[in-house]
């Protein structure tokens, strides 16, 4: 239980991490908005992922 | 100031009112723990796919359950076909007389047994009778069809309308067209290609619509969870899967059991392949894996989560539950619209890239000059 909640802090983080990355981004290089929004997507569905995981071994 | 004070008044009156409903009502821990198992059950149930379409049950005054809803058939194969109404079961209350069997839905599953209905358990706590082969159209696969001859007519339709109007999109079309060309030139172009983005896009379409649609339905009060059922997304992943595999290309063949190419002598080779291959061969079957898992949890936990939320009710049992039952429960259930386009998304996106990967054809001199 407290590992699957440590695991979504870290979740939490990583997401957090990719979107505030992804928004510096975005306001250097407006142009490139799609691309970025993409790849954060792409790479906040795999930490997501991960997080789903250690929810459903708790359950 | 007299704002403020009446801000602290009203916020002292609101925490002495939820110490009070804490403490309404003392319960025994046996009572609570019955309670905690009968909500546990009542989300289960709820996530579960059933023999009928129940949309509605109740307890009547002289204490009988009633059901609205309507059966649905069961498909069963034990010695040949049978077909019979799920009516038969009474939502799991009777058994099952079928010819000169007897069924009996346990855990919302189909037992077979004997003339009372017996079910023996294992010490793990699970049945041991004999489980038939079951087709049954279920609420599921009903949602399934019926999404599917939705789609079919919707989008047969919108085809019809440009051919009539030459070419302008109109009425439902003029929704579904930007959605399209979205996913054709911001999905499958930069991902597969110019080349051969063609090949994809019926794909590409139908499952984003497909996943769509049905995790737009899971959110309606119809309580169907389609999408939240891990065979559902194990099959739109198979299908990503074998296109993948079936569509690639020799260069992607070669990514997998030569992915350093002319950049590393043999002898080089022969000490990192034997690590590299397996890595690279295991990435086949994980990327479509995480994409069926990724559906499924998302669309899992998004029902689970407001099915807790509804469930505050019966926990907090006055009428602060209810006012924050609903509040969250809609927040979230606005949160879940938005999931519900983003994971059909994500699915369309990844499926793209992995075809974008079997597609690929680069010419390697080329490269070498680029970098």
């Amino acid at each position: 239980m407290v590992g699957a909640g440590l695991v979504v802090i870290g979740v939490g983080i990583g997401i957090g991490k990719i979107g505030g990355s992804a928004m510096e981004a975005i306001a250097r290089q407006p142009e490139s908005y799609g691309k970025i929004q993409t790849a954060m997507l792409i790479a906040a569905a795999l930490i997501e992922g991960i997080g789903f995981a250690a929810l459903f071994a708790v359950s | 100031m007299q704002r403020n004070r009446i801000v602290k008044l009203a916020t002292i009156f609101i925490l002495a009112l939820s110490f009070f409903s804490c403490n309404i009502e003392k319960e025994d821990d046996a009572t609570k723990a019955a309670k905690k198992a009968e909500r546990k059950a009542y989300i289960q149930h709820h996530l579960q796919d059933s023999y009928d379409f129940n949309l509605y049950s109740y307890k009547k005054e002289d204490g009988q359950k009633a059901h609205i809803g309507f059966p649905l058939p069961v498909i069963l194969w034990d010695d040949g076909l049978k077909v019979f109404s799920s009516s038969k079961f009474h939502h799991g209350e009777t058994v099952a007389e079928v010819g000169e069997s007897f069924y009996k839905l346990d855990h919302g599953k189909i037992y077979k047994t004997d003339v009372v209905g017996a079910i023996n358990y294992d010490e793990t706590h699970h049945a041991t009778n004999v489980k038939p082969l079951d087709l049954s159209i279920t609420k599921g696969v009903m949602m399934i069809i019926l999404t599917g001859l939705l789609m079919f007519f919707l989008f047969r339709g919108l085809a019809r309308s440009y051919s009539k109007n030459g070419g302008i999109a109109k009425g439902a079309g003029r929704f579904f067209e930007p959605i399209i060309l979205y996913i054709r030139d911001d999905i499958a172009i930069p991902n597969i290609g110019e080349k051969k983005y063609m090949k994809y896009m019926p794909f590409l379409l139908t499952v984003f619509f497909f996943i769509w649609f049905l995790n737009i339905f899971g959110l309606t009060p119809l309580g169907v969870n389609v999408t939240g059922n891990i065979a559902v997304t194990a099959s739109l992943a198979l299908l990503t899967f074998l296109l993948t595999n079936f569509t690639g290309t020799k260069d992607y063949w070669m990514h997998i059991f030569d992915p350093l190419g002319n950049s590393l002598p043999w002898y080089g080779k022969l000490i990192l392949y034997p690590i590299l291959i397996p890595i690279e061969v295991l990435g086949i079957f994980i990327k479509p894996f995480s994409l069926l898992i990724r559906l499924y949890a998302n669309m899992q936990a998004g029902h689970i989560v407001l099915m807790s939320l509804i469930g505050l009710i019966f926990l907090f049992r006055t009428w602060m539950g209810g006012v924050m039952s609903f509040g969250l429960a809609f927040a979230i259930s606005l949160i879940e619209i938005l999931v519900a386009l983003l994971q059909a998304y994500i699915f369309t996106m990844l499926s793209a890239l992995y075809f974008g990967f079997a597609a690929q054809e680069h010419d390697h001199s080329e490269e070498a000059h680029a970098h």
